[in-house]
């Protein structure tokens, strides 16, 4: 059976890199992996989703509604925007940080309220943390990405040597103990 | 070795495998990392041209040499292309060619969605289509196979499902191929009226034998899953169809969509109660099966519009695929915006002060159309800002001269803007002209081009002057401004809307995402100064936002620019004094 896994998030938070971890974990693990990314224009600060599937064979590289097992959101607007694609007894993990999108900065859009509840009620299973000061105490705001990773771990099928093989296969060395430090911020938050 | 890879980096992979010398492209999304992977293989000469016709005849120029060739383009690059296209076809290689041509079903970076099956069509080439990518690699080893035995270029079709989505495949080795001797041949070569009638009989030949050769090739191939249903589908369409039947319809997989195997088709059909083409975009196999008179569903059951999804083909054949959760809240949309510190933004908030009416190009500035700055009122394809604003001067004449402006970036102005401007300087329309030169080709993830001084690996190469050359054109005036200053852009702006000459403004500043650009401390709103006012607010930063109604700026998005503080009048942003 296909797994499926989403990030979403605002272009330059840094998905790319989080699902390429993820890809690597999911291929050394020995399955069939499609990572779908979004290039080009709508990284510039727009909304951006990337689809991470995995299983014995998977076919189609993107998921649909109704189909993820996990949404990773790395901002909160962008976890109610693609809610919708959340399965039934999925899992939604929630970075409560906000960005205001264009609308909201020129006052033509409110950022809306209460998002996590408004989620919950909905019945879907919500992890919001707060990633963003976890990553500014691993030493950076951008490491979000691997708090997240690191959150996701919890609920996942991996050794935590899996995930470190994983992180040092795709983050430059000089980076790297900045990212365990998030991981494991993350995992154990 | 197995591998999670890019499509695109698959295709870079198996154009390495099969030997390729010589590769030139121009970036576009979603075909621009072929190339900068193919970039990263010392074997092989690589380059960014100017644009993807000079690609296509650099690739050309190879081939006939004795090594085989590449070029890539996004869709709408084909069409610069297809001048040299139409012809090559006559011509033929020496050493294999590939073009790749990737399209943008659903638009996700493209101003159009077109369907560049057409053009195998019409230009007489044939067109691989890989599904994953394991086949873009194996695709593009094969394509140069092909373009070598029939004489033909081939093109290589992805999309921006197959060409951004990592998939496994397994890496071979590179097989190093000597130097086919050039053999001057001016009838085969020479595409003058009489060699090309003769030409024309053997290109309409070729294309008889490649579909002999497509009725045998493993890449077109049947999937017997009963008798019921037969779907012929290619691409990322075979992907969702699998995804929807797995084994409980029968698929005819087709990897060479031109020309397409008529005998094939015909049996398969025979073997099915009904047949459905799944196909993204428009009716291509679907029409050539109504010719060859086989009976097929397409369009009047799926969309000629946007891309597709296993969703939207199960709800078309009529299943109902699963209900997502979702709450009842009106979420704001978050389009893509021009970035904090970005160089654009002073120019467009210039030109939207005063109320210029602005033809623009195709880059990152075309953010300068988005709400709050919509200072950019017309955009169609590269290099149309200049051409378009003569015509716009020579219709109305003083009427717009004086608030008129066209605005193109400096990669855009190298790929075709420099025609248009020879055309204002040779038939003088009173026009403004400002290249946005942010050092850089923005939009598709920063490659060099002729105005950096540098080449696609970054190391240094020749450097155009573009001040030397708009002057060399005829212009008297050429002005350079620095956009993150608003006071001098705004000066010089006027100046050069009043003069009764045509006038080039170069708005220059590099991109604030270059690794090389130092950025300054982030400015500070001081509440106790900042009167509400949201002066600043006209700028759309999305580093800039009120926050108990004060200006607030996030200090993990700003550079320091400066441009906000010149527009608070009381002070209240502070820093980089």
């Amino acid at each position: 059976m296909t797994k499926n896994i989403m990030i979403v998030g605002v272009g330059g938070q840094g998905s790319l890199l989080a699902s390429k971890l993820l890809g690597r974990l999911l291929m050394n693990q020995g399955n069939d992996v499609k990572v779908s990314e979004v290039h080009g224009m709508s990284q510039r600060g727009g909304s951006v989703v990337t689809y991470v599937r995995y299983g014995e064979k998977v076919y189609s590289p993107i998921i649909d509604k109704g189909q993820a097992d996990f949404i990773i959101s790395f901002e909160k607007l962008e976890a109610a925007r693609w809610l919708t694609y959340l399965k039934k007894g999925g899992k939604i993990i929630v970075n409560t940080q906000e960005i205001d999108p264009m609308p909201v900065i020129i006052g033509a859009a409110e950022y809306p309220t209460d998002l996590v509840n408004k989620m919950k009620n909905a019945g879907a299973d919500v992890d919001a943390i707060d990633a963003l000061s976890l990553a500014n105490e691993a030493g950076s705001s951008k490491a979000v990405n691997i708090v997240l990773m690191g959150r996701l771990s919890k609920y996942f099928d991996a050794s935590e040597e899996a995930w470190m093989e994983a992180l040092e296969a795709c983050v430059p060395p000089k980076f790297l103990e900045l990212n365990k430090k998030a991981f494991m911020l993350g995992r154990n938050a | 070795m197995k591998q999670l890879m890019l499509g695109n980096t698959a295709i870079a992979r198996g154009l390495y495998e099969a030997g390729v010398g010589v590769a030139s492209s121009y970036p576009g999304t979603p075909s621009t990392e072929v190339t900068e992977e193919i970039a990263k293989y010392d074997e092989v000469y690589s380059e960014w041209a100017p644009n993807e016709k000079v690609a296509m005849e650099v690739a050309f120029g190879a081939s006939l040499a004795g090594k085989r060739s590449f070029c890539g383009m996004k869709h709408v690059g084909l069409n610069v292309a297809a001048d040299p296209l139409f012809t090559i076809s006559y011509i033929g290689v020496n050493a294999g060619m590939v073009i790749l041509v990737a399209d943008d079903p659903g638009m996700h970076s493209s101003q159009n969605e077109q369907d560049s099956r057409h053009y195998a069509k019409a230009s007489k080439v044939p067109m691989l289509e890989p599904s994953d990518s394991a086949e873009c690699l194996e695709f593009a080893k094969l394509a140069y196979d092909i373009s070598e035995e029939f004489d033909t270029p081939v093109f290589i079709k992805t999309c921006t499902r197959i060409a951004h989505s990592q998939s496994i495949v397994e890496t071979g080795e590179r097989v190093e191929r000597p130097v086919k001797p050039y053999v001057k041949d001016i009838p085969k070569n020479v595409m003058m009226p009489g060699n090309a009638r003769k030409k024309h009989p053997i290109v309409e030949k070729r294309m008889a034998d490649l579909e002999a050769y497509a009725e045998k090739s493993p890449i077109n191939r049947v999937e017997m899953g009963g008798t019921k249903l037969g779907i012929i589908t290619s691409s990322t369409s075979y992907q969702y169809v699998k995804e929807v039947y797995g084994e409980e319809a029968s698929i005819l997989k087709l990897g060479m969509v031109w020309p397409l195997p008529t005998k094939m088709i015909k049996d398969f059909a025979s073997k099915v109660e009904k047949v459905i083409v799944i196909e993204e975009l428009d009716p291509f196999i679907e029409e050539f099966c109504n010719k060859i008179g086989v009976e097929v569903s397409g369009k009047e059951l799926l969309p000629l519009i946007d891309e597709f999804s296993q969703n939207l083909i199960a709800k078309a054949m009529g299943k109902e695929p699963a209900e997502g959760i979702s709450i009842d809240e009106n979420i704001p949309v978050r389009p893509p915006v021009m970035c904090a510190g970005c160089p654009h933004r002073g120019l467009f908030y210039t030109l939207s002060k005063n109320k210029c009416t602005v033809l623009g190009d195709i880059g990152c500035y075309t953010l300068g159309a988005v709400a709050p700055l919509n200072a950019m009122e017309v955009n169609a394809c590269m290099g149309a800002s200049i051409s378009s604003i003569h015509g716009f001067n020579k219709a109305l004449g003083e009427e717009s001269e004086g608030k008129t402006v066209a605005v193109i970036g400096d990669s855009t102005f190298m790929h075709s803007g420099m025609t248009g401007l020879a055309n204002v300087a040779y038939n003088q329309s009173n026009s403004t002209i400002v290249i946005v030169d942010n050092s850089i080709t923005g939009m598709t993830g920063h490659q060099q081009n002729p105005l950096t001084g540098l080449n696609i690996k970054g190391d240094p190469a020749g450097h155009i002057d573009l001040e030397a050359l708009c002057k060399a054109m005829g212009f008297n005036r050429v002005r350079v401004v620095d956009p993150y200053d608003l006071a001098e852009t705004d000066k010089v702006l006027k100046e050069e809307l009043a003069a009764k000459e045509p006038s080039v403004i170069i708005s220059r500043r590099p991109c604030a995402l270059l690794k090389y650009v130092k950025h300054n401390p982030p400015i500070k709103c001081n509440p106790d100064k900042c009167k509400s006012c949201k002066s600043c607010m006209r700028l759309g930063c999305p580093a800039i936002s009120m926050k108990n109604n004060k200006a607030h700026i996030d200090e993990t998005l700003c550079v320091g620019c400066n441009v906000c503080k010149q527009l608070c009048a009381f002070d209240a942003l502070e820093g980089n004094e």
